[in-house]
């Protein structure tokens, strides 16, 4: 998430359904099957798919002798789990405290609806942008913060947040 | 600190004995404590805040959850804690769909109980949640969110007693809900029905499924017989419902009520469980003498049988051939015909929720219609006699019908936990020529742990034996049968702890001296029976001679008889590996099921992956990893195009898309065997 | 070192001088500061532009010393460091053994740092930071009233050391202490001296960490676990983030000692996947002292082991708390158990399991070196040394602090933080409440300035210390929406499964909606307090119980204000939008119609030179005529 530079093993999410499937089993096999694990191995999967589809969870139930209902359950329990799929490009606003106080809802107030987004429905539907709020990035010495893939952007404005999208279509319609 | 292990409540020394936690002192000391969330039979939960106390020095906590402390002064009802109370209950009433009148649990229901007998009187909160769909998908269960407190003991008793799991809380915070896996319905999931989550909830949150309207229009029907039969766990049961002590065999009774609800005829299920002896004990001794498929598996529990299919394929062929009771009955109730004209109609009045599913199997039908039309349960038809209006209690007694009405003390036991077994060991004892007399030995099968291991001698022959009940339990003795650290020549298994008296469809406002009693009750009507054998069913003997023939021939197969099948536990998509490009791309599906998993199925699946796209022909295939091809004993599973190919490899698996990619004629279905 | 060997005092203090003397050969040492605000700010892109352009100066830059291969002397030492607290003023270089401080430095200053100081020993002024109120400009941290007024125990060595080197953290008396715990001491006197120096639990609970740590000691011998809490979830809060991502070998010695103490052989840090940059950082340093056989087996030469496994939360604050932290160590929901029994009797697994906050950990190595009578004359008697705290907000100098317990309000608010400013910065302001200890919090107001911080006397004004958040509030905050603001965050992160909780916080929140939008009565603010302390006092775990802290301390200093909202439907600080009630001032207007056509509902009415009248029921508070009126004829807009 962060731009230092990224160690040696950076896995770059592979394009192949049959890659990423081989990836799960070798998830697996490195966490021992051990079902007290389903946690980093769920954080692995999704690294892989951008978010945790249904077959797999059910893969994944299956070879932790676990039942899918619980899977569900972990899945569901906490905020970083996608359920569905995310955009290309994923906006994280900070509304902890220290940015809330300086005015992070306006800006996003403003990227919603620039992108005609919601908090039912955050990602677009050409799947490029997922708006998102989280609580509390600790870059509080820069509020408001605006994450942008893995760039963090402080004391951003309702307009900077909008130009900084604007950029990234700008730079998707061209390729 | 007091040496004595004794506690102060609200003033009075009260002393510790063993008690698991300080919610059991109070309530031993007749103050009962409101909970939700608390059950004797599940691990401490601690949610639903209703047993909280106020222990000096400590302050406010969950009584359920903290260990009795010698010394500790207790306040079970200061002003601020029975606030509390009120505050939890209006905040639970808030957001729960009160439409108490038109209920199914209403009258039934704790949520309202607590309500009234904490002096809720008025609910100062706004509803904050939308309102949730009915899950109307189950045979065996109704499901309705809008009606749950999140107590969570669906979950643990899912969980923990049954060793299942088929439902589990799901998101977080206000937006929290039991559900099942993925939100999917009940009967996409691995539920085997046995309606325990139904008898330990507190709500209409879940409930057995109503059948009733189904029974009211065969009735209502001119042109159809309606028959019914009962099952022995309901006639100690259904009474309590009239305020008769659990236990009290009102068979009498409820043939009386069904008779005045427009019934035919009324027969008894024990009269098929006789017939299920007969057949099933013949089977077992045949196995021993043999020594091929033991342990000897009973079938009767079809939540059970169910549960063998679904995670245990191994072991099917060791379940006992023969229906259950149920499932004769009616076989043997359609062969006999209905009187000219009309069509039969049977109705089963049972304990029991998964009778539900198993009446509704395609492997039980014959013709145009099942062998049992409708299940009912024990619930179900009280009211059916309330709303007919019939004063139970005050009814004359009335009696079954010939010639299934008849049986002997062996078929009444088949409703508590080692009944099936002793009246097994009652028959295998005539066959093995033991003393006639030497009936009370084989009660050492009898007790309320939830496995009981027995050895015993039958005409010099030794048997070993185990009885379980509570699907965790059976999990917990495979597992020891599959290591090797035990072995037993039969097994019992009832998926209700204590057996059928204590299923899902009778009454559920119980608990263990309730279940003992309704056993108590099925013993003691055995004793006063002049029959204890299932041999000396005379109505079964002359059945054998006009219909059957041999006990265990191939009439008797036919009618009584069935085989079983791998089941999926989920309904699930399958994963899309390799996507071929070309239109009519050739489908291959590779089983990564459990069973198959554990076979391999993993790597032939990345063997075969890797081998397609070596030869280059990965966009003329269509490679998908699904779930479940409900052959586990035969696996790895691989179908393509097809045909179907058990216990197979990578390299036999790639030899067949080689062919078939070949040959462009239409695949034929075969199976093929590795 | 190799593994292989045994590691002794004499050893470790071996390894340190060989570091000391490879780094005595530095002409300079250029530190960046790689927290993650300077990072945000450009930090990599200064770090690498100055190890480009010293090379390129033609002078030998060494960026990982290394003292089993000392570079030849008259290097510049360039290093990363972790947060060095001033993140209002990042990217942050420090130049030694000049002391200077830059601020504010851009990838296009570094050629001139490089050619003045570098080069000549000469500060680059523009860069350097100004005291507004003193009028001139610090060298260095030694005149920088940010740092003057701090005391940096725990974050001593954040901001200066290589956080990824571990021969740096051996020169500074790395695992000395973990070395005498584990050769010289017994767990007794482990757990006995970290008691008598009366070290307090740093994340929130204020506990007395001997004790925890004696608990789970006395339990029967077997498999016991010790739990490092990196979940720092309080919105507001990076303290603990900045000790891991700055020294991460001081939390690692610390499990060590504390593991020691209680008998344990396995040990997990928890960190939140927020902090991925603390993930690695403490990653790496649980890799290095494996590789050293500083962890593993037979630790000192003993029979003792101890491995460390690090592990990523993934989104849920309600993992803050011990025994839902554990639940999701154990990969299932993270939803709390009823305590007691408490973990250090049974935790993980249901074995004995002690659980400390990343800072306490932290503090643990410097206690064991200084001694615990040398501890505790920093801090207050019953608090005895320092806290860091997270000061945010509407404040001049945001950013990481720590002070020593006893440090008043007015000593952080004004002498560390600088004075309270707008919500935009521009100009000063007036303090209306600062808010401590996060969501979970109370607040302190004027009246407080004075009050000597500690745990138990914030206790005794219904506050507490919390893991450190402060976040100090203008007077033009309406204390009304934050207290919802709070109630929405916990209400959202509640887990669940109690219903005083999960019902309660969704009520109080919709109460107070009530409240903001003109809909409450007395009876609203009556029943929202009723309901705040039966959750208080009810609820299953620490998140219910202190989720109505905001409402309860809100409502009693604040009255007048929620009076306000409720019997007049009026928002004071006019921030919220449904009680704002835009109308034009008669003295002021001159009738020239400006408003009327800036408004888009068409809500004004009036003739010209005819004082205008806002609709009151057209009126969508949107405050176009107030933008567009220059006379300020139109008050009572946001």
């Amino acid at each position: 998430m962060l731009p230092e530079a990224l160690p040696e093993e950076a896995s770059h999410p592979s394009t192949s359904p049959s890659r990423k499937f081989q990836k799960v089993c070798d998830i697996l096999a490195k966490h021992e099957h051990r079902a007290s694990r389903l946690i980093p191995i769920l954080q692995a999967v999704q690294e892989e798919y951008r978010y945790l589809p249904e077959e797999v969870m059910t893969y994944l139930a299956t070879s932790l002798h676990i039942p899918p209902a619980e899977v569900y359950g972990v899945a569901t329990f906490y905020s970083h789990f996608a359920l569905a799929p995310k955009g290309k490009h994923v906006l994280r606003l900070c509304d902890g405290t220290a940015c809330h106080v300086k005015r992070s809802i306006p800006i996003l107030e403003a990227l919603r609806s620039k992108l005609r987004v919601s908090e039912a429905k955050p990602t677009t539907d050409d799947l490029l942008f997922t708006v998102e709020t989280v609580s509390c990035l600790g870059a509080c010495g820069l509020a408001p913060v605006l994450v942008v893939n893995d760039q963090v952007h402080g004391q951003v404005t309702p307009e900077a947040a909008c130009a900084i999208v604007d950029e990234i279509a700008a730079k998707e319609t061209a390729q | 600190m007091s040496a004595e292990a004794v506690v102060e409540i609200n003033g009075r020394k009260v002393p510790i004995e063993g008690e698991r936690n300080v919610l059991e002192v109070i309530r031993k000391a007749n103050i009962d404590l409101p909970t939700f969330c608390y059950h004797s039979q599940l691990s401490a939960y601690g949610a639903c805040r209703l047993c909280l106390v106020d222990i000096e020095g400590r302050g406010i906590v969950s009584s359920c959850s903290l260990s009795p402390e010698p010394g500790a002064k207790i306040r079970t009802h200061t002003p601020e804690l029975r606030e509390m109370r009120r505050m939890t209950l209006e905040l639970l009433l808030a957001n729960h769909e009160m439409n108490c009148p038109t209920c199914p649990k209403s009258a039934d229901c704790q949520l309202q109980e607590l309500a009234r007998r904490l002096g809720v009187n008025t609910v100062r909160f706004k509803r904050t949640h939308a309102p949730k769909p009915v899950d109307t998908s189950s045979p065996f269960l109704l499901r309705d969110p809008g009606k749950c407190v999140l107590c969570g003991d669906c979950v643990r008793m899912c969980k923990e007693v049954q060793g299942i799991g088929a439902i589990d809380f799901a998101f977080r915070g206000a937006a929290v809900s039991v559900v099942p896996a993925f939100g999917k319905n009940l009967d996409q999931v691995e539920c085997v029905g046995c309606g325990q989550c139904a008898s330990v909830c507190p709500t209409a949150a879940l409930t057995v499924k109503s059948d009733v309207a189904k029974v009211y229009a065969a009735l209502a029907d001119k042109n159809a017989e309606v028959v019914a039969q009962i099952a022995p766990a309901v006639r100690v049961a259904l009474g309590e419902a009239y305020g008769l002590p659990a236990g009290t065999v009102a068979t009498g009774q409820i043939v009386a009520a069904l008779k005045a609800l427009g019934f035919a005829r009324v027969y008894d299920t024990a009269y098929s469980a006789d017939l299920t002896v007969l057949e099933e004990t013949h089977e077992f001794l045949g196995r021993k003498t043999k020594n091929e498929k033991l342990p000897h598996l009973t079938s009767c529990c079809p939540a059970w049988v169910r549960f063998v299919e679904q995670y245990y394929p191994k072991w099917i062929k060791h379940l006992s051939s023969c229906k259950s009771p149920q499932q004769m009955l009616g076989s043997v109730i359609k062969a006999e015909g209905a009187p000219d004209g009309k069509h039969l109609v049977v109705v089963s009045v049972m304990p029991c929720t998964a009778k539900k599913g198993e009446a509704g199997l395609d492997k039980f039908r014959s013709g145009d219609c099942q062998d049992v039309d409708v299940v009912l349960t024990t619930q179900e038809l009280v009211r059916m006699i309330d709303e007919g209006g019939l004063r139970f209690d005050q009814l004359e007694p009335d009696s079954l019908d010939s010639p299934f009405g008849l049986k002997t003390g062996a078929g009444l036991l088949f409703g508590a936990s080692g009944g099936v077994s002793e009246a097994v060991l009652r028959q295998a004892a005539e066959e093995l020529g033991a003393a006639r007399d030497g009936l009370a030995a084989f009660q050492s099968v009898r007790g309320d742990q939830g496995v009981r291991e027995v050895a015993i001698s039958v005409g010099g022959n030794p048997l070993k034996l185990a009885v379980v009940s509570g699907l965790a339990n059976a999990k917990a003795l495979l597992a020891r049968v599959e290591s090797g650290a035990v072995e037993y020549d039969l097994i019992e298994v009832m998926a209700c702890p204590g057996g059928c008296v204590n299923g899902a469809g009778n009454p559920v406002r119980k608990n263990k001296d309730t279940i003992a009693a309704r056993a108590k009750g099925l013993y003691h009507a055995d004793k006063m029976l002049d029959l204890h054998r299932s041999s000396e069913n005379h109505e079964v003997k002359t059945y054998y001679e006009r219909v059957l023939g041999d006990v265990g021939g191939k009439k008797a197969h036919a009618l009584l008889h069935t085989t079983y099948q791998s089941r999926a536990r989920i309904d699930g998509a399958a994963l899309k590996l390799v996507e071929g490009s070309q239109p009519a791309a050739l489908a291959v599906t590779v089983c990564v099921g459990t069973s198959c998993h554990v076979r391999g199925a993993q790597t032939l699946l990345r063997k075969l992956i890797t081998q397609v796209e070596t030869a280059g022909i990965a966009d003329t295939v269509d490679i998908q990893a699904s779930f479940c091809h409900e052959a586990c004993d035969q696996g790895p599973t691989v179908v393509v195009g097809g045909t179907t190919l058990h216990r197979t490899t990578a390299d036999q698996a790639f030899a067949a898309v080689l062919a078939a990619l070949q040959t462009k004629a239409a695949p034929d279905d075969r199976v093929l065997h590795g | 070192m190799t593994t292989g060997t045994v590691i002794t005092q004499e050893s470790l203090t071996k390894e340190g001088l060989a570091y000391q003397s490879a780094a005595g050969g530095a002409e300079r040492r250029l530190i960046i500061c790689a927290g993650t605000g300077c990072v945000a700010g450009g930090a990599l892109e200064v770090y690498s532009e100055f190890v480009r352009a010293i090379s390129a100066a033609g002078i030998d830059v060494v960026t990982e010393l290394r003292p089993e291969a000392p570079p030849l002397p008259g290097f510049v030492h360039v290093s990363r460091s972790g947060c060095q607290g001033f993140c209002q003023m990042g990217p942050l270089a420090t130049v030694l053994p000049d002391g200077i401080l830059y601020t504010r430095v851009k990838k296009g200053d570094v050629a001139e740092i490089v050619e003045s100081t570098l080069k000549h020993g000469k500060a680059v002024e523009r860069l350097l930071y100004v005291d507004k109120s003193a009028k001139r400009s610090c060298r260095g941290i030694a005149e920088i009233p940010f740092y003057q007024a701090q005391h940096r125990f725990v974050l001593k060595e954040c901001g200066v050391i290589d956080p990824d080197s571990l021969p740096e953290y051996l020169a500074k008396e790395g695992y000395q202490a973990a070395c005498r715990a584990y050769t010289r001491m017994t767990p007794q006197s482990i757990c006995a001296e970290i008691d008598k120096a009366g070290l307090r639990g740093r994340g929130g609970g204020g506990f007395p960490t001997g004790r925890k740590w004696e608990a789970a000691r006395a339990q029967p011998a077997g498999t016991k676990y010790v739990i490092c809490n990196g979940d720092e979830g309080d919105p507001g809060a990076f303290m603990d983030r900045s000790v891991m991502e700055g020294n991460p070998h001081s939390v690692i010695e610390g499990m060590m000692i504390a593991a020691r103490g209680v008998g344990a052989s396995e040990g997990f840090v928890y960190v939140r996947a927020e902090y991925p940059l603390a993930v690695r950082r403490v990653r790496k340093a649980v890799e290095d002292a494996k590789r050293a056989g500083l962890l593993g087996q037979n630790l000192f030469g003993t029979n003792f082991s101890l491995d460390i496994t690090v592990m990523e939360g993934a989104g849920a604050f309600v993992c803050g708390e011990e025994t839902a932290l554990i639940a999701s160590i154990e990969g299932k929901r993270g939803m709390p158990a009823p305590k007691p029994p408490f973990p250090a009797q049974s935790g993980l697994w249901g074995k004995p399991t002690v659980i400390n906050n990343v800072e306490t950990l932290a503090s643990v190595p410097r206690i064991l070196n200084m001694g615990a009578e040398s501890f505790r004359t920093l801090g207050s008697r019953t608090s005895p040394g320092t806290k860091t705290f997270a000061l945010t907000g509407h404040v001049v100098n945001t950013g990481l602090i720590e002070v020593a317990f006893g440090a008043t309000l007015r000593d952080i608010v004004f002498g560390v933080g600088g004075g309270v400013t707008t919500d935009d910065g521009s100009a000063m302001s007036e303090m209306k409440a600062v808010q401590i200890g996060g969501p979970s919090g109370g607040c302190l107001v004027p009246d407080h300035l004075d009050l000597s911080l500690d745990f138990d006397s914030l206790r005794g004004i219904g506050a507490m210390v919390g893991s450190g958040g402060l976040v100090v509030m203008n007077r033009d905050t309406c204390m009304v929406s934050m207290a919802r603001f709070f109630m929405q965050f916990t209400q959202n992160e509640s887990c669940g499964k109690c219903v005083l909780c999960r019902e309660g916080t969704k009520q109080m929140l919709a109460l107070l909606d009530d409240i903001i939008e003109g809909r409450a009565t007395l009876g609203t603010l009556d029943l929202l307090e009723k309901l705040a302390r039966t959750v208080q006092k009810g609820s299953l775990c620490g998140l219910g119980k202190t989720a109505p802290n905001p409402v309860l301390s809100m409502t009693r200093l604040f009255r007048e204000e929620y009076l306000a909202h409720v019997v007049e439907k009026r928002c004071p600080a006019g921030r919220c939008k449904a009680l704002l009630r835009p109308h034009v001032i008669p003295a002021k207007c001159k009738g020239c119609g400006v408003c009327i056509k800036a408004c888009p509902t068409s809500a004004i009415r009036g003739e010209k030179r005819q004082v205008h009248v806002i609709d009151e029921t057209l009126c969508t508070k949107c405050g176009a005529c107030a933008k567009a009126c220059r006379l300020g004829a139109i008050e009572g807009v946001a």
